[in-house]
């Protein structure tokens, strides 16, 4: 589904990713690890198609696509979604008609037909409850005022909503107690399926504890320099990146 | 622009051979008392029109030209003006084919509906279509309540004492430059009588009335609710209007006696000259509502894009004890638009409340400035006023200005304002592309959301056209 070959991405000429490899296959659940300024976020705008990043090197395929000749919301339309670590706020636009245009935007670019107000809840109210929203979440502004945790829920809102193929979370679990964090557990793994990937990008192993994943990858100054099972997260939380420090120097500034 | 394309269009031969009692119809361009004189002639006007008229000319001949606007135009000469004429008959289309494709275009995005269209571009229409028929059945029922729903030239002659009571009662001809041009020569317009105690049942709007195309580019209109009554009034139209006059100088009064409320509405979407800005319309109009009784209540919204400047302070005086004067808007400027625009809020009544909520919006190489006075008078025992002025930019070219003036000669009074300027941040245009939509329904959606608060005071279906209008105002804003 997804093919990253030796990615090499540039923030205003500063090297951050020096050469990424991976293969996500659908069905498939990956955990990318790392410390502060590894690039594992850098790695998630990358593929969503954030401007400002510069690609020097290396090539990003999904579903046979070139990923870097679309533009961001054509990767949306294609079935990319990013879970942000830090959702936009965006005043007077009511959550439930920003996903509803949001939905129909995806669509009609599919030529799938267009889901009316009535539909559009009914398709809605089920995910509400499994992240334990209650209605008038979708009526307040988006992400306005919302609280850390609220923000979160919302990515996971958006995503159970629009149904992607490929979805990327971007430390979606930092700033969430662990009550939070099982809620929004519980959503990610109700969207797991034989064809839809799960890209989650986090600093720490205990989201690990409530979304088992297939392979793990550490991260670290822009190259991932191990790759296993759900055991490899296990040991890092007991021995701390700095276990993995074999030549690879760490930089802790982040983009 | 200016001067030369008015000159051109006055130089305009009549390319069709029309007849000639269209051509004697036309006043010789200029102003001079003989021209006012002619016209309300023209109009069977009764002795006091005519005076009024010459006293506000005669007054106006004192006056300069305000400059005080942060807005800038070449001078306009007030002598290569038509003040009475029919010369726009001969410059018509005849059919859609020769009207701008342009603007077709933008009538297609609208969902006008076809006749509609062909009105609008100013076609010569001789079929009677839809709306005709509408008006007359509407004006049916609105007599049957005793409420006066004509144009301004019907009740001149129609129901001249209370034309005589109430004109000029809230924008006296001496108020300012351009209300004492359009007292002079003002052509048409609408007049509005809600008898007491009557609940209009129905928005009055001007598309309602057939003769209300061709009033020309000094419009009036007055609007009395009597005691106890209620009128919504929803000025203008969101389709782009053809128009070839350079200059607009209407005139807009209220009048809410006790316990009375009028809602006053304007979408305007006159044409705002091309990118480069070449060409539009001056919007320069005085509108201003008078609550004279107790409780009355006068809400004005208003929705501007259009006009290459607009120059406009749509106004309550609050002389009633506890009434309540609102106001909403948005303006938008894009290209080379400018607009200078605000409200002014004058309380005398006690415990009078006020609202202003304005919304700035500009792109391109737009200027918007909001300029405001909230005077509190010393009998405005307890009044209140809450003011909020948001301003929105997009891209590095435009400009947003915030002029608020505060009065307050009563200790007991509170004036509360408040004021933010923003971005689009290109952060907000990721995270929504992110989620399936394009930049432009991205801007759309962050435009409309700002908008919000004036958005929820308009009618339904305008509200839904209003924000179709933005999106049209702001293509090519960004990327």
């Amino acid at each position: 589904m997804l093919q990253i070959r030796n990615l090499h991405v540039s923030v205003a000429g500063k090297p951050i990713l020096k050469g990424i490899d991976l293969d996500v296959g659908p069905g498939e659940v990956h955990a990318i690890m790392g410390p502060n300024g590894s690039g594992k976020s850098t790695l998630a705008q990358v593929l969503a198609g954030r401007s400002g990043y510069e690609v020097s090197q290396g090539s990003v395929r999904y579903l046979d696509r070139d990923l870097f000749l679309l533009p961001p919301e054509a990767r949306a339309r294609a079935g990319i979604f990013l879970a942000f670590q830090y959702p936009m706020e965006i005043p007077g636009v009511a959550n439930a008609q920003f996903l509803r245009t949001a939905l129909n935007s995806q669509h009609r670019a599919r030529g799938e037909a267009e889901v009316d107000a009535f539909d559009f809840l009914e398709h809605v109210k089920g995910k509400l409850a499994l992240l334990e929203m209650d209605d008038g979440f979708l009526y307040r502004s988006l992400n306005e005022g919302f609280s850390g945790g609220e923000k979160k829920r919302n990515e996971i809102l958006q995503m159970l909503v629009l149904e992607p193929r490929l979805a990327i979370l971007d430390e979606t679990d930092s700033g969430l107690d662990i009550d939070a964090l099982q809620v929004v557990a519980r959503g990610v793994n109700a969207m797991r399926s034989p064809d839809r990937a799960i890209v989650l990008v986090t600093h720490y192993q205990r989201l690990l504890e409530h979304i088992v994943p297939d392979r793990v990858h550490v991260l670290a100054a822009g190259r991932i320099v191990r790759s296993g099972d759900r055991d490899l997260a296990m040991e890092l939380e007991d021995k701390g990146y700095g276990w993995l420090n074999a030549g690879a120097d760490f930089e802790e500034d982040r983009p | 622009m200016g001067n030369n394309d008015l000159q051109r269009h006055i130089d305009t031969p009549y390319r069709w051979g029309f007849v000639t009692e269209i051509e004697q119809e036309t006043i010789p361009m200029g102003l001079d008392e003989g021209v006012i004189r002619r016209l309300s002639a023209r109009k069977d006007e009764p002795d006091f029109m005519l005076d009024w008229r010459l006293e506000a000319y005669r007054h106006w001949l004192t006056m300069q030209e305000p400059d005080w606007a942060t807005v800038s135009y070449p001078a306009i000469d007030y002598q290569a003006i038509h003040y009475f004429s029919a010369p726009k008959a001969g410059n018509q289309p005849r059919s859609l084919a020769e009207v701008d494709p342009k603007l077709l275009a933008t009538y297609e995005k609208l969902g006008i509906p076809l006749n509609e269209r062909e009105a609008l571009a100013g076609v010569a229409v001789d079929a009677v279509f839809d709306s005709v028929s509408v008006a007359t059945t509407f004006k049916d029922k609105l007599e049957a309540l005793g409420i006066i729903f004509c144009p301004f030239s019907e009740a001149v002659r129609r129901h001249p004492d209370l034309v005589r009571l109430y004109l000029g009662s809230v924008v006296p001809h001496t108020d300012n430059f351009f209300a004492a041009l359009n007292a002079a020569v003002f052509s048409d317009g609408t007049f509005v009588y809600v008898p007491k105690g009557v609940h209009c049942p129905m928005e009055l709007s001007t598309y309602f009335r057939i003769n209300a195309r061709d009033t020309g580019q000094f419009e009036r209109t007055l609007i009395i609710a009597d005691e106890g009554s209620y009128v919504s009034y929803l000025e203008g139209c969101t389709a782009p209007q053809r128009d070839e006059n350079q200059l607009h100088a209407a005139v807009v009064e209220l009048i809410a006696l006790k316990d009375a409320r009028i809602k006053y509405a304007t979408v305007q979407n006159w044409y705002p000259g091309d990118a480069e800005g070449r060409g539009g319309i001056y919007n320069f109009v005085t509108k201003r509502g008078d609550c004279r009784g107790d409780h009355s209540h006068i809400s004005w919204t208003q929705v501007e894009t259009g006009s290459a400047i607009t120059w406009k302070y749509p106004s309550c005086i609050l002389r009633g004890d506890n009434s309540v004067g609102e106001f909403y808007s948005v303006a938008l400027t894009n290209h080379h638009q400018q607009a200078d625009t605000g409200t002014k809020m004058i309380h005398i009544g006690r415990n009078s409340r006020s609202t202003i909520v304005s919304k700035g919006i500009s792109a391109g190489r737009g200027r918007n400035a909001y300029r405001g006075l909230v005077k509190m008078l010393k009998g405005a025992e307890g009044a209140r006023n809450h003011s909020q002025c948001d301003s929105l930019l997009m891209g590095p070219d435009c400009a947003a200005h915030t002029f608020p003036y505060i009065e307050v000669k009563n200790p007991t009074a509170t004036v509360e304002h408040e004021a933010t300027t923003s971005r689009i941040g290109d952060d907000q245009l990721f995270y929504l592309r992110s989620r399936g939509l394009t930049e432009e329904d991205a801007v759309n959606l962050i435009v409309n959301g700002f908008c919000k608060e004036v958005f929820k005071e308009l009618p339904m279906e305008f509200a839904v056209e209003a924000q179709k209008l933005l999106a049209v105002s702001l293509e090519g804003a960004v990327g």
